[in-house]
């Protein structure tokens, strides 16, 4: 019986702690950088697409709503000719973030996407490319990656050996 | 001219105010409960969200009102009437200041006891004609816990009744000039609110809806403004045990200096607010715990106190 007495008496000490609430719209509650939101195609830091369209993030994908078509650029370079996410399936697993071996596919801690026409979720790659680099901003795929494209041979990667002559005899 | 309309003026009067506080408690207790959870609640529709109330107000009128097809359809229409009439009803005999009361019977207390116990076919009608387990199971035990807590509710009074020398509501407030009876009768302030708490079906002793395991109850096949009126009903009933409160152990209208209507209005409101604390702070009791409490421990103490109530204004004579 006293115990019931000294809940409602805690509860109403209540009555002058702060109030949690934040008021939304005017106020934003604070997001982890690291927080699953809308998702963007990020770019290296020289200005060139991340993404090489290998098709693991669609793999990955629990609700299968990425949809691309990977195509190459003059310099051999492989790139998605068009990238779709239907955001009215996208449950932000961050699961696509994950797979992808080049950074180029990142969430950001942004959630506000309402949209009055659940066509307008669909968003094509122009809406997902952003300028920067995003969460890793020194990485660039191509110049750590062994494969040979315009202007960087094989053996020319950052911390690449040249490649083995196998025509010559020595070490 | 003017004796004749005056009753009928006090009537409206009273009508106009206590079915817009049972409206504007819906926003009280929303607001109250997020005070003490640390939240906001409703604030943006209008000042202060004030505007909740005109809101959900016409959700509920524009809601489908649905009658399954299951139900025994008149009982289930007259149901939730029933809970609205005997609340209002009873504010017939309630003194809001001198004078101003609809009739001032002179066993004003027993009629009250007698319509908050009308309220009860309400729900026991809901829980029957809904058709529903569920539902059945909500009446069976709203009817099993009016029974046993009317029972002490009507002891606990008494000691007031003694005190006073008579059931009539104004007789009981003058007689409080000079102390208030909630010091002589502390027991029996203590036993009514728990009665009244338990009367008005609000939580902690919410068996009867208790939504987590009855899925709301002897109200679960109700929708529109059918289950709006149980709302309504349910509020009504906690301003008036509230205003008994305030009546029968806080003086009612007796107050220094402002006017008598005020102190009645904040004597009220406060019970009103502490029912909503209890909501807010107090777990819901297991059936036979609610059982056994009000048989073996609330009524024996309403018997006490009513015996030595009794045996001291005896021994004064
Ligand atoms: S966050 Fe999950 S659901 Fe959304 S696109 Fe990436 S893998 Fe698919
Ligand atoms: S975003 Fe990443 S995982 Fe997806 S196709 Fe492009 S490189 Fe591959």
């Amino acid at each position: 019986m006293l115990s019931l007495v000294r809940s409602l008496w805690e509860v109403f000490r209540h009555a002058f702690a702060r109030r949690v609430t934040v008021q939304y719209p005017e106020q934003k509650a604070y997001l982890s950088p690291r927080y699953r939101g809308r998702i963007v195609l990020t770019r290296d830091p020289d200005g060139g697409e991340r993404c090489v369209a290998c098709n693991l993030c669609a793999v990955a994908c629990p609700v299968d709503c990425i949809s691309l078509q990977a195509t190459e650029d003059e310099h051999g370079r492989r790139y998605p000719e068009f990238f779709r996410i239907n955001f009215s399936r996208c449950i932000f697993c961050g699961f696509c973030e994950e797979a992808c071996p080049t950074y180029a596919i990142q969430l950001t801690p942004d959630t506000e996407m309402g949209e009055y026409k659940r066509k307008n979720l669909v968003y094509e790659k122009e809406d997902l490319m952003i300028d920067g680099p995003g969460k890793y901003p020194d990485y660039n795929f191509w110049r750590v990656a062994g494969v040979a494209i315009g202007g960087k041979d094989k053996g020319q990667a950052e911390k690449e050996l040249v490649p083995v002559d196998t025509h010559s005899l020595l070490p | 001219m003017m004796a004749k309309f005056l009753p009928l003026l006090v009537i409206a009067v009273v009508l106009f105010v206590v079915l817009n506080l049972a409206a504007g408690l819906i926003w009280v207790e929303r607001r109250l409960l997020a005070l003490w959870q640390d939240r906001y609640g409703p604030n943006r529709v209008g000042p202060f969200g004030l505007g909740q109330i005109v809101a959900d107000s016409i959700k509920l009128f524009t809601k489908e009102d649905w009658i399954p097809p299951f139900a025994d359809k008149p009982v289930f229409v007259l149901a939730p009437a029933i809970v609205v009439a005997t609340a209002l009803i009873s504010f017939a005999v309630v003194p809001f200041a001198p004078g101003f009361v609809i009739a001032d019977l002179n066993v004003g207390i027993l009629f009250l006891l007698a319509m908050s116990s009308l309220g009860v076919y309400s729900v026991v009608l809901a829980g029957w004609s809904s058709n529903n387990k569920y539902s059945l199971l909500g009446g069976i035990r709203a009817s099993a816990q009016m029974m046993s807590y009317e029972v002490f509710m009507g002891l606990a009074l008494l000691g007031v009744v003694i005190l006073a020398g008579s059931f009539r509501l104004t007789d009981i407030v003058e007689a409080q000039r000079g102390m208030w009876f909630v010091i002589p009768q502390f027991l029996g302030f203590i036993l009514f609110l728990i009665a009244g708490v338990a009367e008005t079906r609000r939580l902690p002793f919410d068996l009867a809806e208790a939504e987590s395991e009855l899925i709301a109850g002897f109200h679960s096949e109700y929708s529109g403004m059918k289950f709006g009126m149980f709302f309504v009903g349910e509020y009504i009933g906690v301003i008036l045990i509230s205003a008994t409160i305030a009546l029968l152990f806080f003086g009612g209208w007796l107050g220094p200096v402002l006017p008598p209507a005020f102190w009645f209005g904040a004597k009220t409101m406060f019970f009103i607010c502490l029912f909503i604390l209890f909501r807010a702070g107090l777990p819901r009791p297991r059936f036979d715990q609610l059982m056994s409490w009000g048989w073996k421990v609330l009524l024996p103490l309403a018997l006490i106190n009513l015996l030595v109530t009794g045996a001291v204004v005896l021994a004064r004579r």
